[in-house]
């Protein structure tokens, strides 16, 4: 019932403009058609029930089941038994109907009775508000009251005394029910029958928007509900027709529609099947004309279509519950639900400040202000210099172990630490057992510092590792560095770290040699031009040549002179003979007997000898990230590196360029204790709060907001040439930045000493000679004179320098 | 450019039709097409017509327009040119005299058409524009890339595509890898999903079809160059190796072509190092770009012996050509192509007089390298020109002291 009464409102238009060639009759079809429309008619007439079908609807069920004579029979038989059933059991209700119908014939009432029908809507029914285009409006189903809901009234019709509204109501409905069981026989069956097969593809968007409409119908309140009725039942009525009202011909229409919907069938039934079957039901449009007995038929104005009627009824206060704009929308409640959801979810999950943006995004820009909850961190206000001077810390110093590959570097720094106890024994073991399994036993010690699988795997530093031991006066830190000259990169990133290097020379025969024309000299000048003064040169496995004192003499003699010229003073270059593996005077002096010829220091002892380095303190604030990771649950973004510059403390508000990001620091880390506050020198790790980590990478400097770092793309360099310098391709290096970049001009060759311009232009600046470029990147990167930079090429180290 | 009809007559006049297939192929459109040609392309045209009431609609209409060319623009930044002229056809939208500009487009013929006047005005299709033509026209008909090559470092990788004509950075992956740390097992975890990410890029921006079934068609694979310094690469090989044997299979057909090279690092600088890299350089040798990197390779080690055979920058050229050291017995001056695509006529002119004069006064060679490889784009670096001697020079500070 419910299916096919919703269905028939202000669904059917497109039934009528698009039915051509869907209806084209086909000459062979409609012999079929008459075929077994006979045939369907002789066995309803002989079947048990003896039944009378019109003619134009045993071919309309024909057409639907596709000709299947047998299932439009048995489809037939069902509504007409339940149509029967139907007319028996409102028997008195039809009559009232009759009388009220027949007056009302043909023509709409002028002035139709207040009572029943006037309205608000009715009253604004021509008025423009309501004049809205109809491809604007919802269509909104309104789903009539049916007799079985027995709500009409609040009396039910068995109760022998129906009030006279109710009475009326009901008789309408009634006659609604039948109408459109007639005119839309087909989708009948879906009422009754709901399994019966479904051939209308309409029909399934229906089931939602019938749904809909109970669920409104339900809201309707008791009280109004026998207006409710009154009201509807016009409505549906009107827009049931698919027909729009508007058209001018009535009688035009009632024809043109049974010829739409079948243009085959003969001789056209008019009005007269309808009224000898009216116990079936008056056709649709017989129920227009007719109008509807106590309707609120209303004469309607031109210019509304069938959907402004629609309309009108729906904007009628008496469908639905009045609604009340002051309380929330539905909409409004379910984001109050889901806000207030996120609201608990974020306070929950204040310590995870890397779901905010999730969340944010998800809650959308309104609920911003209310939802994303920036994690604010209470700075304690310190005056962080004060604190550092107050301080009382051992002197601390950060040192680079530097050298040709192979010559040793992890395993000298891993025996470091495991001498010094900063690796006990049992993690000692593991890895020594580990490495045998994998054949490399001698790479134990490296283990302590190369941490990485493929570091392992390979036997090869590939990036910087940091490790601390402390002796008596001093913390130190060890930067070990990469000595394969693929990961000279990683090399200046460690470099930049340190206060003074310790160059590792392998000085077994041949060894020494390749490293020197190696990565033991570029080493070497890198740290050079990165400004570390003092240098301690271990020369290590002199275990492999005997601890032959010849041999470290030549070493010495060669490394020492290489060294000055590379400009480091002689007073700051130390050599120590040594060997790694063993452990011979690293920590202790050696026992060896043949090594006894050296009295001087041992590694440790020489590394005390540093002295404590001033770093900027009072500077703004400069840190170059050096990594980027997960610090954990705790701490989802967190950043190291070193401080270069200035100082800083918990809750403090920094800038990362280039991206130009703001976050807070949310705890400070200094050598992996956790501490309020860090000054320029000490290696720190920043847990942020309140960024991206997108706009976080290694190379990019934290700076504050009030002294930004500018970021530029061309600067100009007085470098040391290692290399020819033309026009060119170069990569910059500073620290962990490392950009793509070209020479674009040379400026002129300079005067090593006075820093006179010796030749402006130079097609190419030879090695060894100072000169000044301009440089080009692609990218704005945070760079500011003075910086010591490094150019690259190809592999190798063209020139390093200080910006300008 | 691909030639799809050629009706070039004796006398050096007719007609040629094109399909510029890449926006290189616009620059050399540019270089062919010279006012007073006939032009005839597609065009889209706004018609406006005005109703009897006075009310005026427009439409916008495709047409096949010929115009006679007035006035060539370049834009070598989009590479985009139009044409501009007066319409020679009748159509129903447009009247024989109007003006349009054609905006020729890429996979859209145009057809050229030079005409020998009886008294000699217009030059037809003489041996330059011939000459011309042949370079634009892309002969192999293979103007796809050649090689891919990944370029890559930790945390960084770079898609190229080496072409004859031109490299393209097709794609850039970055991603933040969390170095090794103490205990951290981030590093690993990171590396595998930059490598995850790079080789999805990678597919798909070479179409490669990773499905089994694809396995028996046997379209060939181009060759694809890992390159990065240390293990990256080979670390991404072997991600790629134990995708094919577990997730991918369609992969397998991928891995014999993949060759691991080394570079200096993950950016485009270091490009000429892998197409230096002896597995490149047995791999694609003797093409285009293979010559020029090794001319250019010649050429700065001449410079870098400082030698003074070689010279670099226009104005020390220019004056190493009247010196007439340009010349025969292995005078090369090397050009990018960049200088061609001046905008300033005068100045184009001065670069191909002196072209013409080296190779055809001199008796010198002339390599004009594309500025979009990786050696025209060191040469652009020196200035865009270069010159290896026959003799060496002195150079006079003062000439170049002027140049700014």
């Amino acid at each position: 019932m419910s299916r096919h009464r919703v269905k028939n409102v202000g669904y059917d238009d497109d039934d009528y403009y698009s039915d051509d060639g869907y209806d084209s009759p086909d000459p062979e079809e409609q012999a079929l058609l008459q075929r077994s429309t006979a045939e369907v008619l002789q066995q309803l007439s002989a079947g048990l029930p003896s039944m009378t079908v019109t003619k134009e609807e045993a071919q309309e069920t024909l057409y639907y089941y596709y000709y299947d004579v047998e299932k439009s029979v048995n489809y037939l038989k069902g509504k007409k038994e339940k149509e029967m059933k139907k007319q028996q059991a409102s028997g008195t209700a039809q009559k009232t109907k009759g009388q009220t119908g027949i007056s009302l014939l043909g023509f709409p009432a002028p002035n139709p009775p207040p009572m029943a029908h006037f309205s608000a809507a009715d009253f604004f029914r021509d008025c423009p508000w309501l004049n809205v285009p109809s491809h604007r409006k919802a269509d909104i189903m309104v789903e009539p009251l049916y007799p079985q809901l027995g709500l009409l009234g609040g009396a039910p019709e068995a109760a022998g005394k129906p009030s006279k509204l109710a009475q009326l109501a009901a008789a309408r409905k009634k006659k609604e029910a039948e109408a459109a069981a007639a005119s839309a026989a087909p989708p009948a069956p879906q009422s009754e029958n709901k399994d019966s097969p479904v051939s209308e593809p309409r029909a399934a968007p229906l089931s939602l928007s019938e749904r809909l409409a109970k669920a409104k119908a339900a809201k309707a309140s008791e009280p109004s509900s026998g207006l409710a009725g009154l009201r509807r039942s016009g409505k549906p009525t009107s827009s049931a027709s698919p027909l729009p009202i508007k058209k001018p011909s009535v009688s035009e229409s009632d024809e043109s529609t049974p010829a739409a919907q079948k243009e085959d069938s003969s001789p056209k039934p008019e009005a007269q099947p309808v009224a000898s079957a009216i116990r079936a039901a008056p056709s649709i449009f017989a129920s227009i004309i007719v109008g509807n007995p106590a309707g609120p038929t209303m004469a309607e104005p031109s210019h509304f279509d069938s959907n402004d009627v629609d309309l009108l009824k729906i904007y009628g206060q008496d469908h639905a519950e009045p609604f009340d704009f002051a309380g929330p929308s539905p909409d409004d409640v379910v984001l109050n639900a889901q806000n207030t959801a996120k609201g608990m979810k974020s306070k929950a999950a204040a310590s995870k400040p890397g779901d905010k943006k999730a969340q944010g995004d998800l809650a959308g820009g309104m609920n911003n202000l209310s939802v994303e909850e920036k994690v604010t961190v209470k700075s304690k206000n310190l005056n962080v210099l004060d604190e550092y001077s107050k301080s009382k810390r051992k002197k601390s110093a950060n040192f680079v172990v530097i050298g040709h590959v192979d010559a040793g570097k992890s395993t000298l720094m891993g025996r470091l630490l495991a001498d010094q106890g900063a690796i006990d024994q049992r993690t000692l073991d593991k890895y020594r057992k580990e490495a045998e399994k994998i054949g490399k036993g001698s790479f134990a010690l490296a283990w302590v510092l190369d941490q990485g699988s493929e570091e392992r795997a390979r036997g090869v530093t590939i990036d910087i590792a940091t490790n601390k031991f402390e002796t008596d006066n001093t913390a130190f830190t060890i930067v070990d560095a990469p000595g394969h000259r693929d990961f000279v990169p990683n090399m200046i990133a460690g470099a930049s770290q340190a206060d003074f290097a310790v160059l590792v020379i392998d000085s077994s025969i041949g060894k020494f040699e390749s490293g020197l024309k190696g990565q033991t000299k570029e080493h070497a000048l890198l740290v050079r031009s990165m400004g570390v003064q003092k240098i301690i040169v271990a020369v290590n496995k002199m275990d492999a040549v005997q601890w032959d004192k010849e041999r470290f003499t030549e070493i010495e003699q060669q490394i020492s002179s290489f060294l000055t010229t590379a400009g480091f003073l002689e007073k700051n270059i130390s050599f120590i003979p040594c060997s790694g593996v063993l452990g011979d005077n690293i920590t202790r002096r050696s026992e060896e007997a043949n090594a006894s010829w050296y009295t001087g220091r041992t590694l440790i002892e020489e590394l005390e000898t540093s002295e404590p380095y001033t770093h900027a303190l009072d500077k703004p604030l400069r840190m170059t990230i050096g990594d980027v990771f997960r610090g954990g649950v705790q701490n989802p973004i967190s950043i190291s590196g070193r401080l270069d510059a200035g100082s800083l403390q918990i809750g403090d508000q920094i800038l990362t360029m280039p991206s130009g990001e703001k976050a807070l620091i949310r705890s400070v880390e200094v050598d992996s204790e956790p501490s309020d506050w860090a000054v320029a020198g000490q290696n720190v790790t920043l847990n942020l709060a309140n960024i991206d980590p997108v706009h976080l990478r290694s190379g990019d400097v934290v700076c504050r907001a009030s002294a930004p770092i500018p970021t530029i793309t061309t600067f100009t360099a007085k470098v040391l040439a290692f290399e020819h310098l033309m026009p060119m391709l170069v990569d910059v290096h500073r620290g962990r930045l490392h950009v793509p970049a070209r020479i674009s001009k040379l400026v002129a060759s300079l005067d090593k000493a006075s820093g006179a311009a010796l030749k402006k232009r130079p097609k190419i600046v030879s090695p060894g000679t100072v000169a000044r470029v301009v440089v080009e990147m692609d990218q704005a990167v945070p760079l500011e004179a003075p910086t010591r930079i490094v150019l690259r090429s190809g592999g190798t180290t063209v020139a390093a320098g200080l910006l300008e | 450019m691909r030639l799809i009809k050629n009706k070039i007559e004796h006398n050096g006049s007719g007609t040629v039709t094109l399909c510029p297939e890449e926006p290189e192929d616009m620059w050399h459109a540019y270089n062919l097409i010279r006012p007073s040609d006939v032009l005839r392309a597609s065009a889209i045209r706004r018609i406006t017509s005005t109703q009897e009431t006075g009310s005026t609609s427009s439409a916008r209409v495709h047409l096949s327009l010929e115009i006679r060319v007035k006035n060539l623009d370049f834009d070598p930044k989009s590479s985009q040119l139009h044409v501009s002229g007066q319409i020679m056809n009748e159509t129903a939208h447009t009247k024989i005299g109007q003006f349009h500009t054609l905006d020729l487009e890429l996979n859209r013929n145009f057809t050229l058409e030079k005409e020998v006047g009886s008294n000699g005005e217009g030059v037809g299709w003489d041996s330059i524009a011939v000459e011309m033509l042949k370079d634009a026209v892309d002969e192999g008909g293979n103007r796809r890339a050649e090689a891919i090559a990944v370029v890559m470092q930790e945390g960084l990788a770079h898609i190229c595509f080496i072409g004859q004509f031109q490299t393209i950075m097709k794609q850039k992956v970055e991603m933040s890898v969390p170095r090794k740390r103490q205990g951290g097992s981030d590093h690993d975890k990171g590396m595998n999903k930059f490598y995850r990410v790079t080789l999805e890029t990678l597919l798909r921006q070479m179409e490669f079809n990773t499905s089994i079934t694809s396995a028996s068609n046997n379209e060939s694979v181009r060759p694809v160059l890992l390159a990065s310094p240390g293990f990256v690469a080979a670390g991404f090989q072997k991600y790629i190796q134990s995708e094919a044997s577990t997730a991918m299979p369609g992969l397998k057909r991928l891995l014999p072509s993949v060759v691991v090279v080394h570079s200096a690092s993950g950016y485009l600088n270091s490009l000429s190092e892998v197409l230096q890299s002896p597995a490149v350089k047995n791999m694609l040798s003797d093409t285009k770009y293979a010559r020029e990197t090794r001319l250019m390779d010649d050429f700065l080690d001449q410079l870098r012996k400082e030698t003074n055979k070689a010279t670099y920058g226009p104005r020390e050229v220019e004056s190493a050509v009247d010196q007439g050291a340009v010349g025969r017995g292995g005078g090369i001056l090397i050009m990018s192509n960049r200088l061609f695509r001046s905008q300033d006529v005068a100045e184009r002119k001065r670069w191909v007089s002196l072209v013409d004069r080296v190779r055809d006064v001199e008796g010198g060679e002339v390599r004009i390298l594309s500025s979009d490889h990786e050696s025209g784009r060191r040469l652009d670096g020196l200035g865009g020109i270069a010159a290896l001697l026959t003799f060496p020079i002195i150079e006079d500070d003062l000439d170049s002291e002027e140049e700014t």
